[in-house]
């Protein structure tokens, strides 16, 4: 049993596994939107005394919170109770570009560093100007731009596409523009300056 | 108990994310350059089934837990927000390889530099609600 869950899952076991979490979150009486968590945490620090937008009441938010915080014991659960045997099995043609532009090939977390690259990743090779402007930089478009757009991949391209919100269309439409520039153009000049 | 009960979807996400490998920085890379189906099978089939259930969910009128309404929320209309949000949005998922849920999970697998992400993307969606009256929406 547990080799069979420890094994990686299968596309569509996954997303049928992710609806099971959104109809859960629904069921509850809460939402399926991860984003929404940073909005508030900035209410909890006190921004509503400065920007009206974090003026509101927080304590009907904290379902969310506790949402998103025991996501951070499932991981440790997945990776410690049923660590994949194999690494991410990534296409032959991503491995390629990547290793042309200086990422290695991905390990297990056995022995490596599991599902992200070290060379960008790893505490040692975290004060390299590089890696700092990848990290701050790419966090802070990500909580502007879910905020600005009104939602990330949970709230927009699951929530709102399956309730049918063509705004949400258009924001899952922005996220590829975004993206594709970033994996095609800027991130490879940046990992190979 | 009215929060804790979230506990449980909670802890099955980060497993979900972690198992689908949706978590992983390599498969995003992935995605954006159109060279596996793994995550579009995800996401489809997510967007697939959650289609046909949220139907269902209305059509039923299957209340919450609690007795009230589903909370399905309708999205105000607009283009520009929503465009140039998602575009930043993309930027940073493509760069740091992670979306907000995902983040929270790598804290969980112990790579501590995303804690460095989630500071930021905290600081970036303070930017915003300080900088949203001046945004074109």
């Amino acid at each position: 049993m547990i080799e069979f869950i420890s094994q990686p899952w299968h596309w569509s076991v996954s997303g049928v596994a992710i609806v099971f979490v959104m109809f859960i979150l629904l069921w509850f009486g809460g939402s399926f939107g991860a984003s929404s968590n940073l909005r508030t945490l900035c209410a909890i620090g006190g921004a509503g005394n400065k920007h009206s937008f974090f003026d509101f009441d927080w304590k009907g938010q904290l379902w969310n919170l506790v949402f998103i915080f025991s996501a951070v014991v499932g991981g440790f659960i997945a990776v410690s109770f049923f660590p994949s045997p194999e690494p991410v099995q990534i296409a032959q043609a991503t491995q390629e570009h990547l290793s042309s532009i200086g990422i290695s090939t991905p390990q297990t977390i056995r022995e490596g560093f599991g599902y992200v690259p070290s060379e960008i990743f790893a505490v040692d090779n975290l004060f390299s100007p590089r890696n700092l402007f990848l990290l701050i930089v790419g966090g802070f478009f990500v909580g502007f731009g879910a905020r600005y757009a009104g939602g990330c991949t949970s709230g927009h391209a699951i929530s709102g596409l399956s309730n049918l919100q063509l705004p949400s269309l258009i924001a899952v439409i922005g996220f590829f523009i975004g993206g594709l520039l970033m994996s095609w153009i800027l991130l490879p000049m940046i990992l190979t300056v | 108990m009215k929060t804790l009960k979230y506990i449980f979807p909670g802890i099955l996400f980060g497993i979900v994310m972690t198992k689908s490998e949706a978590v992983s920085w390599y498969r995003i890379q992935e995605m954006f350059r159109f060279e596996s189906f793994h995550m579009y099978g995800i996401i489809g089939t997510a967007v697939i089934l959650a289609t046909l259930l949220t139907y269902i969910s209305k059509r039923m009128n299957i209340k919450s837990v609690e007795g009230a309404e589903m909370n399905f929320k309708s999205k105000d209309k607009s283009i520009t927000r929503y465009l140039i949000g998602g575009i930043i949005f993309g930027l940073g998922w493509a760069m740091t390889g992670a979306c907000p849920g995902p983040m929270f999970t790598l804290l969980g697998h112990g790579v501590w530099a995303i804690v460095i992400v989630i500071l930021s993307s905290i600081l970036g969606t303070y930017a915003y609600g300080a900088l949203r009256s001046k945004l074109p929406h």
